[in-house]
């Protein structure tokens, strides 16, 4: 018993010196909740924006998981297609793991209404498996949405209606090249317009029955990508397997979105150094106001020191009280801090209209619409470092008073 | 009880380009169960020998020891134990910690012992009755008078009966009747507990409370008496 230290009196002792001086402990336990609250608060935000950043760009094609002919990433004509997925396959597709598939006939192509003329990607879907992995028919702004993969309409993002000059109802044609390098055309109706979560989405593609584009480009039977999605895009690791698996034999390669879309991903690795720099950042002001606290704390109370160090406190027992002191003090304000950061995201949670800069963002891949997302790795985090550091800045004027000869500090008035 | 020897003690304090020697090669044998008065001006050294007995401070050179312990080759650590377990110390003001109460300040020395709480809280209320102080156990030190917070710190002092009570200029900011009070205590538990008490002070009426007086100047023994220690 005589070798331990004696917490319960510390702890007494370190609740009670906290109050001291109230009013600075409240400063400092405000500074402190602030400071988690930025922390959590602008990671929500930061994190909601990448989040819905990588979410849209998977949704707007890749999906989670890709199966392509091994040329196609190189040159995605229709010569470097495949065969559309077997029984095998569809079976395979009914695992849990996987929330909707759906296989295309994609190639680039020309499209020219009676004013001008843009090149895009002409893409050949089956309509409801474009809704399994996550198209939403409510971007359908004007007209309908394809019905089969045999519909003879197209549906037109907004803007290249625009750029075209034409409109609903309107006839335009498509020509592309067909596996014999001969060109292959065709007109189409608008059945219905698309706005993409991206203006440059609205330029990109065009959506056709994928029958009808095979028809076009005589490639009955063939596609070029199938896109399969999961639950979760961060964790794609079972979806791959289930895939290659689904696909062993066959001369395909299997890609997930993050090998497809390098951009994505490295935004995704970026907004983690990101939210510890963020956060170590905010900890380092922090920390200065900490320091100052409790030094001044100590220097108050160094004849009060000498005298627990007359009574028989050991220097370890003087050093495990201020930090005490420390400890309660930070997790106060933690415990603030991660109240009013979640208070604060929960009336937001249905987005943040950024419409104002929405050019601005698009130029980086993000929507208007920000959706804050409060994860709890990132509150452990910031709490976690908060904690661990906050000690060890604590450490320094802990040491300082566990160092105090008995005889000068009991001298001090 | 203690038994405490120092042996050509020395201690030397360094002032600007100055040295004051605040003791000067003293010697001095203490046997238990004295209760002994230090007198003399002010920078005759006498705090100076009760903080090196103490373990406050150490010697230049010289020996301590208490019952056979050599006080001046301890560490910090030994010296810690040394003052938790063996002596009680009274100061003459700021003695006690102002954020507990008068009960807690008398537990606190039992708390870092290891003292179970129960036996701790008895001993505590116990020594508050002995010295005088029924009904003060929560009030924190803001709330006591001077000779109160003092009859607390005596009480925090020998709850754990130590063998040595260090007492430095105890009745310095007490009135006369708080001081009367506060040594009668001090002989009671001196000729009860046994303990040694060693009390530094220029009071005369705390002097005639001595059973034997050493006066000290200039960090030396310049007087050693016997006296019969009758009561103020």
């Amino acid at each position: 018993m005589s070798g331990s230290l004696p917490i319960a009196a510390l702890s007494r002792l370190a609740w009670r010196n906290l109050w001291r001086n109230y009013r600075r402990t409240l400063i400092m336990l405000l500074a402190i909740a602030l400071g988690v609250w930025a922390m959590i608060f602008m990671t929500a935000l930061m994190r909601g924006m990448v989040d819905q950043m990588v979410e849209d760009g998977i949704r707007s094609l890749p999906g989670h998981v890709q199966v392509h002919h091994p040329l196609y990433r190189d040159d995605p004509s229709i010569e470097n297609s495949m065969r559309e997925p077997g029984e095998a396959f569809t079976a395979a597709m009914n695992s849990p793991v996987v929330t909707g598939w759906t296989a295309r006939l994609r190639v680039p192509a020309m499209i020219s209404s009676e004013r001008e003329n843009r090149g895009l990607m002409l893409l050949g879907v089956d309509p409801d498996g474009e809704i399994a992995v996550g198209f939403e028919t409510d971007t359908i702004v004007e007209g309908r949405w394809l019905e089969s993969v045999d519909d003879p309409g197209i549906v037109v993002g907004k803007k290249m209606l625009e750029r075209l000059e034409t409109g609903l109802g309107k006839r335009v044609v498509l020509m592309s090249q067909d596996p014999d390098n001969e060109i292959a055309d065709r007109g189409f109706r608008i059945i219905g317009v698309f706005e993409g979560t991206l203006a440059a989405q609205e330029e990109a593609y065009v959506y056709a029955g994928r029958a009808t584009v095979q028809g076009m480009l005589n490639a009955d039977g063939e596609v070029s990508e199938i896109a399969v999605a999961g639950h979760d895009y961060r964790d794609v690791g079972k979806l791959e397997k289930l895939v290659k698996e689904a696909t062993e034999g066959l001369d395909v390669e299997v890609r997930t979105w993050k090998e497809l879309d390098s951009y994505l991903e490295a935004m995704l690795g970026v907004m983690d150094g990101f939210v510890l720099v963020w956060i170590v950042v905010i900890f380092l002001a922090l920390s200065f106001g900490l320091v100052n606290t409790l030094m001044m704390a100590i220097f108050e109370r160094i004849r009060e020191i000498g005298l627990m160090q007359a009574l028989g406190m050991k220097p370890s027992a003087i050093l495990y009280q201020i930090l005490l002191e420390s400890l309660f003090l930070l997790a106060l304000g933690l415990l603030l801090g991660n109240v009013l950061a979640v208070a604060s995201v929960y009336p937001i949670r249905d987005g943040v209209d950024l419409s104002v800069v929405a050019e601005g963002m698009e130029m980086f891949g993000a929507s208007a619409m920000l959706y804050p997302a409060l994860k709890s790795d990132d509150m452990i985090l910031a709490n976690t470092v908060v904690i661990v550091l906050g000690i060890l800045t604590s450490l320094i004027p802990a040491w300082h008073a566990s160092r105090y000869r008995p005889v000068e500090a009991i001298a001090k008035t | 009880m203690a038994e405490i020897k120092c042996k050509d003690l020395s201690k030397i304090y360094q002032q600007g380009e100055s040295e004051v020697r605040a003791l000067d090669h003293l010697s001095l044998e203490i046997e238990p169960g004295s209760f002994l008065c230090l007198s003399g001006p002010s920078g005759s050294g006498k705090t100076t020998l009760l903080n090196v007995i103490g373990g406050l401070d150490t010697p230049d050179s010289g020996e301590i020891s208490i019952d056979g312990l050599r006080v001046d080759q301890m560490n910090k650590g030994d010296l810690a134990d040394l003052r938790l377990r063996h002596i009680g110390f009274v100061f003459q003001a700021y003695n006690l910690i102002p954020v507990l109460s008068a009960r807690e300040n008398v537990e606190f020395v039992m708390q870092v012992q290891g003292v179970p709480a129960r036996e701790r809280r008895k001993k505590a209320m116990d020594i508050l009755h002995e010295v005088d102080l029924d009904g003060m156990e929560n009030r924190r030190p803001a709330e006591l008078s001077g000779g109160q917070q003092q009859r607390v710190a005596v009480a925090r002092a020998i709850v754990s009966r130590p063998k040595l009570v260090l007492a430095d200029e105890p009745t310095a900011n007490l009135d006369s009747a708080s001081a009367e009070q506060l040594m009668d205590l001090f002989r009671e538990l001196n000729e009860h507990h046994g303990v040694t008490f060693l009390i530094s002070t220029h009071d005369e009426r705390v002097m005639r409370y001595a059973r034997r007086l050493i006066r000290m100047q200039d960090g030396r023994i310049i007087g050693d008496e016997p006296q019969a220690g009758s009561a103020g």
